[in-house]
């Protein structure tokens, strides 16, 4: 390797493995084991974004899944492309194409760098407080600016070609996090014969152990003992291990959501395997295992390329061989900074100072430092930074304020200490409790069976991670119901850091014309914060929403607490008073592709076809979605339109004989020595003397009285009816059975099954339809005496049985043939092939549709919303009127329900016959009134009808039957339509044709 | 994703259930006995408890029966599923005892 940044040896990758990947089009090399980010550095670059709202050009900040700044896109082909991913997590492989975001033209120059020209005007709450009015410029130019302004990365245009994968899975213990504490908790819980999950959201497994050179553990070095355990590990068969793999949700009751990525690693990713799987793990005892994160200083100017974090940098450098820079100023609150210092001045980074905020710094980080000869200077600051694209230095101060010192560098490493990582732990719904010493929330009562170990829950020297694991380890196996092993403490020695910090801004961060930024990724500085507690702002979740901070996709990994430091300065309220702002899933960003996983394309949702169905589409019909069914709508013939088939289908059906596939029709089979009493108590119909073989009209309420659904049932036998639905409401219906059955009369003796998908219903409609289907049964008697309008029969059609209804949805002579599912097709075509000598035709739903409107027929869910009930509807014949009760009786007796000004059912012609009004349309008395018009109905129903050579509509329309013949008015875009209230059965009053 | 005990089955995942509203609201045997008020109680009137709430659940993907859990709905766990027909168990009969 030539570059200078890339020490010579050291760390986690394979130098003797060289990986070619581009930059901006910038061809560039990394080697094994790099992340884009460590590549990047490698290779001296820094800039690697602009910020969101100002445009400033940003570095590299972190080494982690915090990452605010260097967020990129990474192009496979031109149909894979994944915008904002965190370099720093973007592991290389050979050819990788990766592109800055958020510019224009390039990088370098950017020009929307002019909004940092003129920030002094854009300041905290700009949005709310500008683009608030003429309403007028919202449209035309607020939004489209807001548009092209806003957002980070580009949406890929293709269709993502990968595959994703989800699995269900289940465990004794979970552990989220394999760092120290969680390798230790896995140890523990695998050796006790538990059944283990370890997830990290690294490459690998290890944590703040892949960049540690000197500590040991058990007498061996920190990396070989983290070798050995993973070998345990991963030898054993309970245990499964999943790197790569972030634990991003903590849903109720253990249930955790894992993203695996699973080839994005890959320079060539095998086809046998998917992407991405998101894991659904439902455990028994969680251990959180998070680890900390570290926090930046806010002081002016410190978000210039080649300022990062202290930790993240001594990462680059033990774990990844690279150095941040050649000469690096260091500003700290934390001693772990000054081991940062030490690891760097050993691989030959010049320290050219470190600054601490704190007045002592006495650890054996510091102490190392002074006797390594290191220029530290306590209670010191930085005032300012200088540098456009890169650093070149720093301004030190007293942090009492003096004269400030210039001090040149090409780094400045930052550490205000660690921030323990809760956001699962808050997720699950867990109480967090700030601790004064450790100046941070830990986790307090658990709401989930988990707990937390390590740093996550405020614990930093190694020996006490590693021993705090292995007790949390214990304590899930206890827990889960297993014997743990006996507790036993690992020896292992590191260097205490101790656990100081800084929160909020340092002195400078207020000063005119600073910039010290608190959340990086969405550019919000100190003095936002501070402009919103003097705007009267006071509760941290208030604050968050008008400022933005810790709302951009990092959810303020970095941010959140110096945002309360802030906050909490300003207002002279202590930390916990101000408040937290909830943790909430996702940890990290999570594709759609991992979360749809499978449900994509023709497995997004089930698809119901009837065994009509293929015939229907051989015959060219149109198909609708009603629920999840497909439905032939209409049977275009040599390039008619809807309306053309559809006028055609209805005069064959009222002429000559049609044929509807009604198998998506709901069918209940209710059984037993109580059926005729259950069904009494539940539909408003009586059904008592009803006798076997024949049929009738059902209505069924909720017990709030109003129309809930309806269909045709037979009485097969004494103690078996034939009970159908509408299309949609199958479900529902059965469900509300069910419920009254179980729950209220557990007393009646009925079985309930749905036997929708059990039978074809092949409905024959039309004057020749007795002709049609003479032909073709065996034993039945299709005389208008044997069988007349609402009754049935059983027996055989084409050599299957059926169970053959006389009945209509159109008004005409009809049957509707009940066979087998498995025989649909075959009876189907041979009643097609009968009634070609009658001219028969297929119709479809629209066709169907405009015939029962002819008759004033409702449906349910078109002509009822919720609030209709029978009287409404014109149903009232229905109603058994001797029954003592029926689901929906008592609430029909309330006043309300019978008030005559109540909607009701009617018919609707417009004076000029051809015009269709829209269905939805509201109706008033009065056209010439002001806007807004009191409406007193709407249109439920409206079609032209060919049999009547004129539109028809059906209406709700209040006290609408005492309206006949008024004058009504349908107000639309095009002016109001004159509408005369008629009856809503506009064919065949008389009924002759069904009776046929 | 609620983990909840079928009575009948064991412990299934939410999605094979349908919830049910409020548990033990017996529908009056002669309803027309009642006045508006008592029945527009009876239909409407709910409870909106803070903490252990009884309530109906059906596993309506699994063995079709409705039971009555006690929930907590505050921390959303889970305190007891018993059988339709069965007494609300007392506080001390519940996981953790009294909820």
């Amino acid at each position: 390797m030539t570059s200078v940044y890339r020490t010579k040896d050291g760390g986690r990758i394979q130098r003797g493995k060289p990986l070619r990947f581009t930059f901006d089009g910038r061809a560039l090399q990394g080697v094994e084991g790099d992340t884009l980010a460590s590549a990047l550095l490698a290779n001296g670059i820094h800039l690697v974004g602009r910020s969101f709202k100002y445009h400033r050009p940003r570095g590299i900040l972190s080494a982690g899944a915090d990452e605010p700044n260097a967020l990129v896109g990474v192009r496979r082909d031109a149909a894979r492309y994944t915008p904002n991913l965190r370099a720093t997590q973007v592991e290389l492989y050979d050819g990788l194409e990766a592109e800055s975001q958020n510019r224009w033209p390039s990088l370098a120059l950017d020009t929307g760098a002019l909004n940092g020209l003129i920030s002094p005007f854009i300041p905290a709450g700009f949005y709310y407080k500008t683009f608030m009015w003429p309403r007028k410029a919202w449209d035309s130019l607020y939004e489209p600016f807001i548009r092209a302004a806003a957002g980070l990365g580009r949406a890929p245009t293709q269709a993502d070609p990968d595959r994703y994968l989800n699995r269900y899975a289940h465990c004794d213990v979970l552990i989220a996090g394999a760092g120290p504490a969680g390798l230790s908790a896995a140890l523990t819980a695998a050796r006790s014969g538990a059944r283990v999950i370890l997830c990290d959201e690294q490459s690998e497994f290890g944590g703040s152990l892949l960049a540690e050179t000197s500590a040991t553990i058990e007498g061996l070095p920190a990396q070989v003992w983290l070798q050995e355990a993973i070998a345990e590990l991963a030898g054993n068969p309970r245990v499964v291990l999943l790197p790569r793999t972030t634990a991003f949700g903590y849903f109720a009751h253990n249930l955790i959501g894992l993203n695996q990525r699973v080839t994005d690693h890959l320079a060539v990713p095998s086809a046998e395997q998917p992407r991405e799987r998101l894991w659904q793990v439902r455990a028994k005892e969680v251990i959180l295992c998070a680890g900390a994160l570290e926090r930046p200083l806010v002081f002016p100017g410190n978000d210039r390329p080649g300022i990062l974090l202290a930790d993240s940098a001594r990462t680059y450098l033990n774990r990844y061989g690279v150095r941040p820079g050649k000469r690096v100023v260091i500003i700290t609150a934390h001693d772990g900074a000054y081991r940062a210092a030490l690891d760097l001045h050993a691989a030959g980074v010049e320290i050219a100072a470190i600054a601490d905020v704190r007045a002592t710094a006495d650890g054996p980080a510091p102490q190392a430092a002074r006797q390594a000869g290191l220029p530290i200077r306590l209670r010191t600051t930085i005032t300012g930074t200088r540098g456009g694209l890169r650093v070149e230095g720093v301004s030190l101060a007293a942090m009492d304020g003096g004269p400030s010192q210039s001090v040149a560098c090409d780094a400045v490493l930052m550490s205000g200490g660690f921030t323990p990582s809760v956001h699962l732990f808050s997720q699950s719904r867990g109480k967090l409790d700030w601790d004064p010493a450790a100046q941070s929330f830990l986790p307090g009562r658990s709401a989930e069976r988990e707990r937390s170990a390590g740093a996550s829950r405020g614990l930093f020297g190694l020996a006490e991670v590693l021993a705090d694991g292995a007790a949390a380890g214990a304590d899930a196996v206890a827990a889960a119901g297993l014997t743990p092993p006996a507790p036993r403490r690992l020896e292992a020695s590191g260097i205490d850091l101790g656990t100081d910090g800084f929160l909020g801004a340092l002195p400078g961060a207020g000063a005119p014309g600073a910039k010290a930024f608190v959340d990086w990724q969405n550019d919000v500085t100190a003095k936002d914060l501070l402009l919103a507690t003097r705007e009267g702002f006071r509760s941290i979740e208030h604050i968050k929403r008008y400022t933005t901070t810790g709302m951009a996709t990092d959810q303020g990994k970095t941010s959140n607490m110096n945002a309360l430091g802030v906050v909490s300065e300003a207002l002279g309220t202590p930390i916990p008073a101000v408040g937290l702002t909830t943790f909430r899933m996702p940890y990290t960003p999570v594709t759609f592709g991992s979360l749809a996983a499978t449900s994509r394309g023709v497995l997004f949702d089930p698809v119901r076809t009837t065994p009509i169905h293929d015939w229907a589409a051989a015959q060219g019909a149109v198909f609708e979605d009603v629920g999840l069914w497909k439905r032939a709508r209409y049977f275009p013939r040599g390039g008619e339109d809807m309306d053309a088939a559809v006028a055609r289908e209805c005069l064959a059906v009222r002429s000559g004989v049609g044929v509807f596939d009604a198998t998506t029709l709901g069918k209940i089979e209710v059984v037993g020595p109580d059926a005729a009493k259950f069904m009494n108590r539940l539909y408003v119909n009586a059904w008592t003397k009803l006798a076997p073989g024949r049929s009738r009209y059902g209505v069924l309420l909720r017990d709030d009285g109003f129309i809930f659904d309806d269909g045709v049932v037979g009485r097969v036998a004494e103690d078996r009816f034939h009970v159908t639905t509408t299309t949609g409401g199958a479900p529902r219906v059965l469900a509300m059975m069910e419920d009254y059955l179980q729950t209220e009369w557990p007393d009646l003796n009925v079985w309930l099954t749905s036997t929708t998908e059990q039978w074809a219903v092949i409905a024959v409609q039309g004057p020749q339809a007795r002709q049609v289907l003479e032909g073709l049964v065996e034993g039945i008697d299709l005389s208008a005496e044997a069988l007349p309008h609402m009754s049935l029969t059983e027996g055989k059609i084409c050599g299957v049985p059926t169970r053959l209804f006389r009945m209509s949805f159109t008004g005409e002579l009809g049957f509707e043939v009940n066979v087998p599912t498995s025989h649909g097709r075959a009876v189907w075509e041979a009643i097609w092939a009968a009634g070609q000598p009658h001219g028969m035709v297929a119709y479809g739903t629209e066709t169907m549709h405009v015939l029962r409107a002819e008759k004033g027929y409702i449906i349910v869910g078109q002509e009822t919303d919720g609030t209709v009930t029978p009287d409404d509807a014109g149903l009232s014949w229905a109603i058994g009127r001797t029954k003592a009760d029926y689901v929906g009786k008592r609430s029909l007796a309330r006043e309300a329900m019978n008030a005559p000004d109540r909607k009701q059912l009617v018919g609707l012609y417009t004076q000029n016959p051809s015009v269709v009004i829209e269905e939805g349309s509201q109706v008033v008395a009065d056209a010439r009134q002001q806007i807004p018009m009191r409406p007193i109905g709407h249109v439920s129903s409206s079609y032209m009808s060919a049999t009547l050579g004129r539109s028809i509509a059906l209406a709700l329309v209040s006290g609408g039957r005492a309206r006949m013949g008024q004058t009504l008015f349908v107000p639309t875009a095009d002016g109001e339509v004159a509408v005369t209230v008629t009856s809503p059965v506009f064919y065949d009053q008389e009924g002759v044709r069904v009776n046929a | 994703m609620l983990l909840i005990t079928c009575p009948y089955c064991g412990p299934r995942p939410e999605l094979e259930f349908a919830y049910g509203g409020q548990a033990h609201i017996a529908r009056p045997q002669q309803p027309a006995d009642l006045n508006d008020d008592a029945w527009a109680e009876h239909l409407y009137m709910r409870d909106n408890a803070k903490g252990a709430h009884a309530e109906r659940w059906r596993h309506t993907h699994g063995c079709a029966r409705f039971f009555n859990a006690v929930r907590d709905t505050g921390s959303d766990r889970i305190l007891a599923t018993y059988e339709t027909g069965t007494p609300r168990p007392a506080a001390g009969d519940l996981v953790g005892g009294a909820a």
